[in-house]
C-alpha cells in the first residue's frame, strides 16, 4: 500500500513537470518577469520564504566546497545550451539573409510555374511586353524600370579548401542598379556596360577564391576583370554581377531567366498581376521580390530548426541526468546538514526551495555561459549553404537576442527538472536517521 | 573474468546514481548513432562497389548542358567501355513538397547501373513504349503507383507545347537490395528522346553521360582522354568518378562533417564531465571498501583494474544501449518523412568507432579514480582519514 501510493506520488510529479515544462516554453517574456518577481518578493517578505532563503544561502555558500560537482552541472548545462544556440542562430542567419533581399515595391517576373530563377525562361521578345504593363514604375527618362537579368552558374574554388562550389552570376539591365538601392559600391567602381567587366558581393569575395579588384578570371573560356565589389547584406552579397547583355553570348542564351521590376505605388503590384494575366502572350508568374526569396528560406529554415531542437532536446536530456546526479550527491552529501535544519524547525517547503534555488542558480550560470559562448565563437560566422538556385548564399549565424532568451529557458528548465527531484528527497528525508548517519 | 561479479556488484552498489549516469551515457551515444548516420549518408553517396562509373558534365557549372553530339565522340574514345547519358528534368508532382528527382535517360542507362533490379518483362515495356517512365520501389509505394498507370508532372524549366503539363505512362519499378542505396529508389527516369522531341526550349542537348571504362584501361587516363576532346570548345567537359562528383555536390550544403563533428565533441566533453564526476564520486564513497580488498590481498594493481572496468563497463553498457536505439530509430525517421530524408542503416563503421569512443571515454574517466584506489594508503583509509 505504502509503495503503490508512493508510485503515485511519483508518478503524479512526474506528470506535474512535464506540464510544468511545456508552460514554461511557451512562457512569454514578461510572464517570466512577474513570476520572477513574484517569488522574489514571497522570499524576502513572507515567513517562509525567508526561511527558504536563509536556507539557500547556506546551501549556496557550501557551493565552492563542491566545486567538482557544481561545474558538472554548470558545464553540462552550458554545453546544450550552446549548441542548441549555435543550431538555431544558423537557421536564423539563413532566413534572415533571405528576409532582407527584395522588398515589397519590386517584383519578380518568372516564367509560369517556376520556382526559382534557374528554372525560369523569359524569352526576348517577351521583355518589351512586359516593359508596357501596367504598374510598373518608370524612370526620369520615361523608359519602365525592369532589369530583365540572366542567372548562370558558375563554378568558382571556395576560399576554405579550394574545392568548386556554385556561385550565382547574375547579368542585369541598367535599371537593376535603381530597383536595389541597398547595394553599395564599397570599393572599385561599377562594370561598364558591354565589357567582360564583374563586380562581386562581399559575401562571395570572402567566400571564393581569385576574386579580388583587379584581378582577373575565366569563366566561359573568356577573360573577364573584377572591377568593384559591392555590398548588400542580403542574398545579392553572395553573387557576381556583369551586363546581361555580355553575359548571354558568352554562354550562348538568348532567352533571360527573370525580370525584375519596380512597382508603381501601392497598387503597382495588383494592376501588375492583372495586366500580365490579361495578356495571353505571357505565361508568366509575379511576386514581390520580398515573398519570393522569403519562400526559398523556408525549408531549409525550417529543417534546421527542427534538427536543433532534437539535437538539444537528446542533450538536454542527458543533462538533466547529469544534474539530477550532482544534485541527488549534493542532497546525500548534506543529510546530516539538512536533517539538522528539519530538527531546528524548517519545514518541507523552505527546504525544497533552498535545493531549487540553488540548482536554478548552477543552470543559470550554465545558460549564460553557454549563450555567451555561442554568441562570442558564433555570432557573425560566415558560412554558405545550397540555395534554391542551385547555387551558394553566404550567410552569416545570428545569435539573435530572442535566440539567447531560448538558450536560458532551456537552461532553466534543465535546473527545474534536475533540482526537483533531489529536493523532494530532502524534504523527505527521514530526520533521526540521518542525523544518526555517519 | 572471475571478479566480473565484484564488478557487477560494485556498479549497482548505488542504484540511482548508475542508472542516472547510465541515462546520460545512452543520450550521447544515441545523438553520436544518430549524427553519425546522417555524416555516413552524406559521404557514401552513390557509391557501389566495383560500380566504377564516371561522370562526364560539363566545366563550365553544373546546370550548363552539353551538345548531344559529344555521347558519340565519346563512346569512340579508346578505353571507353559504355557511355550512358541524362538530362535532369526537375518535374513536379502535384505539389512542390512532393519532390523527387526525375530524369531523362538513354535507353541503356540502367544498364550502367547493375544494382537497379528491374524485370525483364517491365524493361521491354519500358524500352517500347516512347512515354513510358520507371520509378523505384520506394517511390511507388509513397504515390501508390502501379504499373500502367499515368503520372503526371508539372515542368519547372521544359514545357511542352507552351504547357508546363506532361504525363508518363508507369511501365517498370525497379528495386535496390542494398540496404545503404535505398535512397535511390525515390527516382524517377524516363526516355530523353521524348523529352528532346515534346520540350520547347532545348533541342539535342544532354545534361551529363556515365562513362565507364574498360576494366583494362585506367580510369584516370579515360578521363584526360575525354576531357581532351572538348578542351577550348565552348563545351568543355569534366569528368571524375561517380563518387567524387556526388561528394562535391554534398558538400555545396554547407559542411556537414564540420556541424557533426562541432556537436559530438560537446556532447563526449559533457558526458565525459558527467561520468567522470560519477566515478570519482563511487571511488571517493567506497575508500573504506576498497581499503578492506587490499586487506584481504588484493594487489594495488588489481585494484586499479577493478575501478577501471567498472567505469569502461559503464561507459560501454550505457554506449551499447544508446546505439541500439539509434539503430532502431534511423529507419523510422526513414520512414516518418516519407522518404523525403533517406538515412542508410548504421554502418559497421558507426559501431566500430562508437565501441571505440566507449574503451577510451571509459579509460580516461576511470583513470584518476582508480589511480587514486591504487594508491590508497590501507591504515589511512580503513580510519577514515
Amino acid at each position: 500500500m505504502k509503495r503503490l501510493k508512493g508510485f503515485l506520488l511519483g508518478l503524479g510529479t512526474v506528470l506535474a513537470l512535464l506540464a510544468a515544462l511545456v508552460a514554461w516554453i511557451m512562457l512569454p517574456w514578461y510572464a517570466v518577469l512577474g513570476l520572477a518577481a513574484f517569488i522574489a518578493l514571497w522570499l524576502v517578505l513572507a515567513r517562509s520564504g525567508k526561511l527558504a532563503l536563509a536556507a539557500a544561502s547556506i546551501g549556496i555558500a557550501g557551493l565552492p566546497q563542491r566545486w567538482g560537482a557544481s561545474a558538472v552541472i554548470v558545464v553540462g548545462i552550458a554545453g546544450v545550451v550552446a549548441v542548441l544556440v549555435a543550431m538555431l542562430a544558423m537557421g536564423e542567419g539563413f532566413k534572415a539573409t533571405l528576409d532582407k533581399t527584395g522588398g515589397t515595391d519590386s517584383a519578380i517576373i518568372l516564367r509560369g510555374g517556376s520556382q526559382a530563377e534557374t528554372n525560369s525562361v523569359i524569352m526576348r521578345d517577351q521583355v518589351p511586353l512586359i516593359g508596357s504593363l501596367a504598374g510598373i514604375a518608370r524612370g526620369a527618362d520615361g523608359k519602365p524600370l525592369a532589369s530583365p537579368e540572366l542567372s548562370q552558374v558558375v563554378n568558382l574554388p571556395s576560399m576554405a579548401d579550394g574545392t568548386d562550389a556554385n556561385v550565382q552570376f547574375r547579368g542585369v539591365g541598367e535599371a537593376a542598379w535603381t530597383l536595389r538601392p541597398q547595394l553599395k559600391m564599397i570599393e572599385g567602381r561599377r562594370f561598364q556596360p558591354g565589357l567582360r567587366e564583374i563586380v562581386v558581393g562581399r559575401g562571395a569575395q570572402q567566400q571564393f577564391r581569385g576574386l579580388q579588384v583587379g584581378k582577373q578570371l575565366e569563366l566561359a573560356n573568356q577573360m573577364w576583370t573584377v572591377v568593384g565589389v559591392f555590398e548588400s547584406r542580403d542574398s545579392h552579397d553572395s553573387e557576381l554581377w556583369t551586363d546581361a547583355d555580355v553575359l548571354g553570348p558568352a554562354y550562348q542564351r538568348s532567352a533571360f531567366q527573370s525580370v525584375t521590376v519596380k512597382l508603381d505605388g501601392k497598387n503597382g503590384f495588383k494592376q501588375l498581376k492583372a495586366a500580365l494575366a490579361a495578356d495571353p502572350r505571357l505565361k508568366l508568374d509575379v511576386e514581390t521580390t520580398h515573398d519570393y526569396y522569403a519562400k526559398q528560406s523556408e525549408g531549409l529554415t525550417k529543417l534546421i530548426n527542427i534538427l536543433g531542437k532534437v539535437i538539444g532536446a537528446i542533450m538536454a536530456i542527458g543533462a538533466v541526468f547529469g544534474a539530477l546526479n550532482s544534485m541527488y550527491a549534493a542532497v546525500a552529501g548534506r543529510a546530516r546538514e539538512i536533517a539538522t535544519m528539519r530538527a531546528l524547525g524548517f519545514r518541507g517547503l523552505p527546504v525544497v526551495t533552498a535545493v531549487m534555488l540553488e540548482t536554478m542558480l548552477l543552470a543559470l550560470l550554465g545558460g549564460l555561459l553557454g549563450a555567451g559562448l555561442a554568441w562570442l565563437v558564433f555570432n557573425g560566422y560566415t558560412v554558405s549553404t545550397l540555395g534554391q538556385n542551385f547555387s551558394q548564399v553566404v550567410f552569416q549565424f545570428k545569435v539573435s537576442p530572442e535566440l539567447l532568451w531560448t538558450g536560458l529557458k532551456w537552461a532553466l528548465g534543465i535546473g527545474l527538472v534536475g533540482g526537483l527531484f533531489p529536493a523532494l528527497r530532502a524534504a523527505r528525508l527521514p530526520v533521526t536517521e540521518a542525523l544518526r548517519a555517519a | 573474468m572471475k571478479y566480473l561479479h565484484l564488478i557487477w556488484a560494485a556498479l549497482f552498489r548505488s542504484k540511482t546514481r548508475t542508472f542516472l549516469t547510465l541515462l546520460s551515457v545512452i543520450a550521447a551515444f544515441l545523438l553520436f548513432g544518430m549524427l553519425d548516420s546522417v555524416r555516413v549518408a552524406f559521404n557514401s553517396g552513390g557509391q557501389v562497389a566495383g560500380a566504377n562509373r564516371m561522370i562526364t558534365s560539363s566545366r563550365l557549372s553544373i546546370t550548363q548542358m552539353l551538345p548531344y553530339s559529344v555521347v558519340e565522340q565519346i563512346r569512340a574514345t579508346p578505353g571507353v567501355k559504355q557511355a550512358t547519358y541524362a538530362a535532369w528534368f526537375g518535374g513536379i508532382y502535384r505539389d512542390p513538397k512532393n519532390f523527387f528527382p526525375n530524369f531523362a535517360v538513354s535507353p541503356d542507362y540502367l544498364d550502367l547501373y547493375p544494382e537497379f533490379a528491374l524485370p525483364q518483362a517491365q524493361k521491354k515495356a519500358w524500352l517500347a513504349d516512347r512515354t513510358g517512365a520507371v520509378v523505384g520501389e520506394a517511390l511507388a509505394k509513397r504515390f501508390g503507383w502501379k504499373v500502367g498507370d499515368t503520372i503526371p508532372l508539372q515542368a519547372t524549366i521544359f514545357p511542352t507545347k507552351g504547357s508546363n503539363d506532361w504525363s508518363f505512362t508507369l511501365r517498370g519499378i525497379y528495386t535496390i537490395k542494398e540496404q545503404k542505396q535505398k535512397g535511390q529508389e525515390n527516382a524517377m527516369f524516363f526516355h530523353w528522346k521524348y523529352f528532346d522531341e515534346a520540350n520547347d526550349y532545348v533541342k539535342g542537348r544532354i545534361g551529363w553521360l556515365v562513362v565507364q571504362p574498360g576494366s583494362g584501361d585506367g580510369a584516370d587516363r579515360v578521363a584526360l582522354a575525354i576531357d581532351k576532346l572538348s578542351a577550348n570548345s565552348d563545351h568543355e567537359t569534366k569528368t571524375q568518378s561517380e563518387a567524387a562528383f556526388n561528394q562535391a555536390f554534398a558538400k555545396q550544403f554547407a559542411d556537414i562533417g564540420l556541424i557533426v563533428s562541432g556537436i559530438m565533441g560537446a556532447v563526449f566533453f559533457t558526458l565525459l564531465l558527467l561520468t567522470g564526476n560519477t566515478m570519482a564520486q563511487a571511488v571517493r564513497e567506497r575508500i573504506p571498501e576498497l581499503a578492506v580488498l587490499k586487506t584481504i590481498g588484493f594487489s594495488n594493481r588489481s585494484v586499479l583494474w577493478l575501478v577501471l572496468a567498472e567505469s569502461v563497463l559503464l561507459v560501454v553498457l550505457g554506449g551499447l544501449i544508446g546505439l541500439c536505439i539509434a539503430a532502431a530509430l534511423v529507419p523510422m525517421i526513414t520512414t516518418a518523412s516519407g522518404g523525403m530524408i533517406q538515412l542508410p542503416p548504421m554502418a559497421m563503421q558507426t559501431w566500430l568507432t562508437g565501441l571505440l569512443l566507449m574503451l577510451v571515454i571509459g579509460v580516461i574517466v576511470g583513470l584518476l579514480p582508480a589511480i587514486r584506489g591504487m594508491r590508497l594508503n590501507i591504515v589511512d583509509a580503513l580510519a577514515g582519514r
